[in-house]
């Protein structure tokens, strides 16, 4: 399959990329591994008529700590992100949903940034980034703005983010005690279900907790009814099929496709809720 | 039309292309690499499969733009002085193949899968190749020939220089 043509272009820097951005008045994607893009071109359900490409944009793939928060570049592509040591020790949740992606190949390429922004419905990422409450940072023509991950996901393929807009990164503070659990579709290896837990934990009473569901619905959303039943109360087993067994039964609106139908979805909601709670607690 | 340069197997080629061509293409029908093989074109099935910059990618889903000042490795680049690379020469001694149609990929994953974990277990070889389809061997074999391949490690260049057989070449490049 050929994509229709488009004219191609590589950024310098980030400022560069919002410059070339802003010029093509709409008329351009930004591009970095493609792993959502190419796909959808090649299709000719996206036709853009010129692509910037900001792969190579070195300051952009970081994975950093920094002020005692994590910083993740929208370029760092999904093999970094889940082999990354500091990652790995800091917030495992991030790593495994980063490992869990697609395939070797597609994980080598597809970044970060591209993921969020395209926002997929069966997406990992989307789900993780609300279990570690993440900043996105976005930078446009009138300069830097933040977005937190609960209200960046608005709808299918739908974000909070202008067209002119580009995402930096994301920053949030550690979470140790996380981890991701997801039913994957056998070929695609996207998320029938994935949810994404990260809990605040002291002295074996979890003080907080938040559980991001994807694969489910129309976007991202978090279980808000399974972390008011976590918080405050010991971390046990009892206490997480608890509050993982009713998980989901406040989401109107799932999906049904030809790999799983909404009763399925809904069954599946509280199972992998349990495993990615225990997988959490195992790391507490 | 952009000028690009890929160096591929360690020769730079350049080129100018359109922006829309695949790197798959390119190496196909521009550079008559026919070892690299276009599967599904959806991005799934691996056939396609080349390393970028030493890591496995798939060049259906890359357009050759993108790669423009990466080094590229195909099938064609492993064997070296006509000596099989050990994944080749595992493939050859486990039967790690029947209509070779997969088998470029698969063992340009095998090569990455290699390189990040040496000595893998046969789960970690099982998700090592999950990104790629075979639908003759069941896997079984594959999964032998990546084992024989990491007993002998994985050099620069192969220890035991071997002749190349005409059909052994053919059998592990997808023959074309």
């Amino acid at each position: 399959m050929i994509s229709s043509s488009f004219d191609y272009a590589r950024a310098t820097s980030l400022d560069d990329a919002i410059k070339r951005l802003g010029a093509a008045g709409g008329a351009a994607k930004l591009v970095a591994g493609g792993h959502s893009l190419v796909p959808l071109m090649k299709l000719r359900l996206s036709e853009p008529q010129a692509l910037i490409d900001i792969a190579r944009i070195k300051a952009l793939s970081n994975i950093s700590e920094l002020d005692g928060h994590i910083e993740i570049g929208a370029t760092a592509v999904h093999h970094a992100v889940a082999t990354s040591k500091l990652l790995r020790r800091q917030c495992p949740g991030v790593a495994d949903a980063a490992g869990e992606i697609g395939d070797p190949q597609v994980r080598n390429r597809g970044t970060l940034g591209g993921s969020l922004a395209h926002a997929d419905p069966a997406a990992d990422y989307p789900a993780v980034m609300l279990a570690v409450d993440a900043e996105i940072h976005l930078k446009g023509p009138k300069g830097w703005r933040m977005v937190r991950a609960d209200g960046f996901f608005q709808g299918l393929f739908t974000v909070d983010l202008a067209p002119d807009e580009i995402i930096a990164g994301v920053r949030f503070a550690p979470a140790p005690v996380s981890a991701y659990a997801k039913l994957r579709q056998r070929a695609s290896h996207y998320a029938i279900v994935g949810v994404a837990a990260a809990l605040q934990v002291n002295d074996g009473t979890i003080q907080s907790a938040r559980v991001g569901l994807t694969g489910a619905g129309a976007h991202a959303v978090r279980l808000s009814s399974v972390e008011r039943a976590l918080a405050g109360q010991p971390l046990t087993d009892a206490v997480i099929a608890s509050a993982a067994g009713h998980a989901g039964a406040e989401v109107t609106h799932l999906n049904a496709d030809i790999h799983a139908s909404e009763d399925y979805r809904r069954a599946m909601i509280p199972v992998f809720t349990r495993r990615a709670l225990e997988g959490a607690m195992r790391r507490a | 039309m952009p000028q690009i340069s890929i160096t591929v197997n360690g020769k730079v080629r350049k080129a100018r292309v359109e922006p829309r061509l695949l790197l798959v293409h390119f190496l196909r029908e521009q550079l008559l690499l026919t070892g690299t093989h276009v599967g599904c074109d959806t991005s799934q099935c691996g056939a396609c499969t080349v390393l970028i910059d030493g890591r496995s990618a798939k060049s259906c889903t890359i357009f050759a733009v993108q790669a423009s000042g990466s080094k590229v490795t195909t099938i064609e680049g492993l064997a070296t002085d006509g000596a099989l690379h050990p994944l080749q020469e595992g493939f050859w001694e486990e039967h790690g193949l029947q209509c070779g149609y997969c088998t470029p990929g698969m063992i340009l994953s095998a090569v990455n899968l290699l390189k990040d974990t040496p000595r893998p277990t046969e789960r970690q070889i099982r998700e090592g190749i999950a990104g790629n389809f075979c639908r003759c061997t069941g896997y079984q074999h594959i999964v032998n020939a990546i084992q024989h391949a990491a007993k002998k490690g994985l050099p620069k260049r192969a220890k035991r220089a071997r002749r190349t057989p005409k059909a052994a070449a053919s059998a592990a490049t997808g023959g074309r």
